[in-house]
Parts: structure tokens; sequence; C-alpha cells
């Protein structure tokens, strides 16, 4: 990305960014006191930040969090191993991967997750249901990633690979398989915040499991703060979630 | 020339690789129709949960041309352009989302481009407030709906409020993006023919960013779609997510099939079109 410098340091625009925040959050505080924001619409931000422990101890978000964190656990699983040997496998049979790629970059933009009444149909509601669509929804950048990733490795490293006289399956392992992994974790990555988000999303929508869960049930309570802070909850997960996957994929990318 | 034989050889080499194409794909749609049948006429999961193909292309018939719904249409030009008639359900319901998503589009479109544009033109900005984006844009939405009922009602007003809530982060980053890969000679074209800043926006900006906001716009429309219907799903009476949910609560899985279907080729073609429009 290229970027013109400004003339202020970075770390003044940051904590220019931060106060600002700060400043929107008083400015409600006071606009909700004064009664211009209605209080049973937007809650008190300072009962807002009140009510983290409450909902942390009594509605037992730890666990929640477990729950929502093995979901999303086991669909970024499946969807690794099926994902990477699906892309694989349309790199190695260049047939397959004609007759099939237009069909699996269309099913990227399809709204898989739409058909979450259809799972809750085949698996019930459990967390089958969740983890399913967690990992339908975000199988299709994984493949594509995967292909991507294999199909862009250099000649000339293939070329050296076979003056060693290494085996197809050596060439997999020793070549393409590394010189791929950087685009593959992109992949991977990307689908991990598909699943994320779709797990999260079903659990709300059906009302089972973690910290969807939790955002509906309060909703249902109208405990308006408890509400507004368990929304505020799954964000900061969502944030650490991107962040630590963004640094995984910059060690695993140098210079982007 | 030895490169003319070569150029004039490769369509017919590459004759016999696309017939083969067509037939794999022919092959696999017919062992999966094949599979779905066999599954269907087994009973291996709970009935009527994989219903019989014809049946649900019966459904898909219904669903598109059986005209069940009454449709009254007054121009206000006397009783000569009074017109009563009767088309399929699923219409009104389409045209219901597809006004909610197209609402969306309009406003997170237009407040993704201004927040995209002010957060390019300046990085003071840019390096204050779009790691905010930045970090907002992959959370999910969806858990937003409770705030945007209470905020909007229970109406159609609180679905456009998610599809633009959705819409509004792919678009803003896009273009704030595409802003810093202008190339700096046009943008000092722009200044040193003293263009205000409204000239340099519809004259300089805009033009040379036509990929990233129709990028930003393919993106946002497919988030929109998905945070429109997931809202409709959970707390509507009108449109194609509550029909999904509704044929759901009442079991009618042929229905559910033949919506998704329709959802899909739907959502498919949109996209392809705007991918389509953008390379045009």
């Amino acid at each position: 990305m290229t970027r013109s410098a400004s003339k202020f340091p970075k770390a003044a625009a940051v904590l220019f960014g931060i106060g600002c925040f700060t400043a929107l959050i008083y400015a409600i505080e006071i606009l909700i006191r004064i009664g211009l924001i209605n209080r049973f619409i937007v809650p008190f931000p300072s009962e807002i930040i009140a009510s983290f422990p409450r909902i942390v101890i009594e509605e037992g978000v730890p666990s929640r969090f477990l729950l929502t964190a093995i979901e999303a656990l086991t669909a970024s699983v499946m969807l690794s191993i099926v994902g990477i040997s699906l892309g694989v496998l349309l790199h190695r049979v260049r047939l397959v991967r004609l007759a099939t790629e237009t069909w699996i970059a269309a099913f990227a933009s399809a709204p898989l997750v739409l058909m979450y009444p259809l799972f809750l149909v085949i698996f019930g509601r459990s967390a089958w249901t969740i983890i399913m669509i967690g990992f339908v929804a975000a199988l299709p950048p994984v493949i594509l990633k995967t292909l991507e990733g294999l199909a862009g490795t250099r000649a000339v490293l293939i070329n050296v690979g076979r003056s060693f006289k290494l085996t197809p399956a050596q060439l997999y392992w020793k070549i393409l398989f590394p010189a791929a992994l950087p685009n593959i974790f992109v992949g991977v990555r990307l689908g991990m915040i598909f699943a994320l988000i779709n797990i999260v999303g079903v659990e709300f929508l059906i009302n089972f499991g973690g910290l969807g869960q939790l955002v509906n049930e309060l909703a249902e309570r109208y405990d308006l703060p408890g509400t507004y802070a368990a929304i505020c909850f799954v964000i900061l997960v969502s944030i650490v979630f991107f962040v630590v996957t963004e640094r995984i994929e910059q060690w695993l990318r140098p210079g982007t | 020339m030895a490169t003319t034989g070569n150029l004039t050889a490769a369509p017919l080499a590459a004759r016999p690789v696309l017939g083969a194409v067509t037939l794999l794909r022919i092959a696999i749609l017919i062992a999966i129709v094949a599979i779905w049948e066999a599954v269907a006429a087994s009973g291996l999961l709970f009935r009527d949960v994989v219903p019989s193909l014809l049946v649900i292309g019966r459904q898909l018939l219904l669903i598109l041309i059986h005209p069940d719904f009454p449709l009254h249409i007054d121009l206000g030009l006397g009783s000569s352009l009074v017109f009563d008639l009767k088309i399929p359900e699923f219409y009104r319901h389409l045209w219901v989302t597809v006004s909610e998503v197209a609402t969306a589009m309009v406003i997170g479109g237009i407040a993704g481009l201004a927040v995209g544009l002010a957060l390019g033109a300046n990085p003071f900005l840019s390096d204050a407030f779009e790691r905010f984006l930045y970090w907002l844009g992959p959370t999910p939405k969806i858990i937003f709906f409770p705030i945007m009922i209470m905020w909007f009602g229970v109406g159609p007003g609180s679905k456009v409020a998610m599809g633009t809530l959705s819409c509004f982060f792919p678009v803003a980053l896009s273009v704030a993006a595409g802003m810093r890969q202008i190339e700096k000679v046009l943008i000092r074209v722009g200044k040193s023919f003293r263009a205000n800043t409204w000239q340099m926006i519809t004259k300089i900006y805009l033009p040379a960013m036509r990929q990233p906001i129709v990028n930003g716009a393919r993106l946002g429309m497919g988030v929109a779609v998905i945070g429109t219907l997931l809202a409709e799903t959970k707390l509507s009476n009108r449109g194609v997510g509550f029909l999904i949910i509704n044929a759901y609560s009442t079991f009618d899985m042929p229905r559910m099939y033949a919506l998704l279907i329709v959802l899909f080729v739907v959502a498919i073609g949109a996209n392809a079109l705007v991918a389509r429009a953008s390379r045009g």
C-alpha cells in the first residue's frame, strides 16, 4: 500500500484517533443525561462499562467463549484439511480444475450462510449445525488460495527439483508446498475469519452455543447495558483474532 | 515462419480439452443428481429432509410462475387505468428484499465513498481512524441486529440498517486504498489547473478510482445481501429471508430447497453482472 507521509508523527495521529473515540463516548454519555438520546434505546456508556464484570461472571462468558472457540477451531481444522486437499487435487488434475474452478468461485460469492435452516434440519439445533455452516461458508477461499499458491510457484524452483530427480511426492513436499505456504495461509486465515463470522452469526440466529447466543439472550431480556457489553466483547474477540492471524501472516510473508 | 505454425495449431490442440471439460462437468452433475436421488429414495436421512429433485423442481415452478398474490395497480388516471392482476407471491417478497438491499447499498455506498475519500486523501486521518475500520470490518455484523431493532424498529428500517452497516466497511476500505494508489502525476495535474476540492473529486479522484470503487461495491453488495437476508430470517414478515425461515418452520423442505436455489442463482448472477460491468 502506497501512502503519502503525514506532516504529523504517526503516534500523534493514533493519539488523536483514540482521543476522538473517547470524546465520542463522553459526548454520548452527556447527550443521554440531558435527554437528547433516549436512555431506553442507548444505555449510558458508563453502565455498559460497569456491566462487563457482571456479564463475565453471571452469564458465564469464559465458558461461552470456550464453546465458540472450540466450534471455530473445529471448523478451521476441517476447512484446512478439506480445503487444502481439494486445492492440491485441483492443481494436480488440470481437467478437474478447468471443470470446477469457476463453480467454486461462484460458490464463494453465494450467501452460503443462508443455508443454516437446511443444516438445522440435517444436524438439529446443535453445535454441529454451527460448525458445518462455518466450514461450508469458509471453504471456497481456502481451495482457491491453495490453488493460486501452488500454481504460482516459480518455474525455476520446480526445475531445480526436477534436476535433482525428485519424485512427484518429493516435489510437492520439498518445493511446491513450502513455496505455496504463504498463499495457503492467506486462504486459511480468510477461511478462519469467515468461519468465525458465520459461527457467531448462526449462534445468534438459532440462539444456541457461545457468544452469539449471549447477545441474543441479553437482547431478549432487554438487558440493554448487558447487550451492548456483550456486543463489545464479541468485537474485542474478533479484533484479537484478526490481529493475531494477521501477525502470523506477516511472519509467513515478510515484506507484505 | 515457425511461430506462425505453432499459433495456428494451438486451437486445434485445445479443442479436445474443452470437450473433456464439458463432459466432466456433465458427469459431475449427473453424479450429483444420481446420488441425491439415491439418498432421497433410500430413506437414509429423515423423511422429506432430502426430497426428490422432481419435487423440488415442481416447487421451483410453483414459486416462480404460480400466480397466487392479487396485485391492484391504480395509475390514478380513471377507471381505464386500474389493473387487477395476480402474480406469484415470491416476487412481492423478492421486491422487498431487493429494495432493502438497494437502499442499503446506496446509503452504505455513499457513506463508505465519503469516508474512504477522506481517509485516502488525508494521511493524518488515515493514521488516526483507518485502523478502527480495518478492525471492525471483519466482525460479525449480525450481532448488531438487536441494536438496529431498537433504533429503527422491526420493519424494513432495521434490515436496511443491517445491510448498510455490512456494506459500509468494504466500500470505505476499498476506496481509501484505491485513492492512495492514484498516480501522483494526475493529482499534480489537477492542482496545477487550480481545481477546487469538488473538481478534484469529480475530475481526478473518482475517474481514476473506478476499479477500486467497483470492487468495493461488489464486495459491499455481497455482504449487504447476507446482512439483509439474515436479518429477515431473524425477525420479519416479508422478504426472501422470511420465506426461507417460514419454509423451515413449516418443514416444507422442497420449498426451502427451491428458495435457496433461486436465491443462490440471483446472488451469483448479480455478482457476475457487477464483475462484468467492472471489466467493461
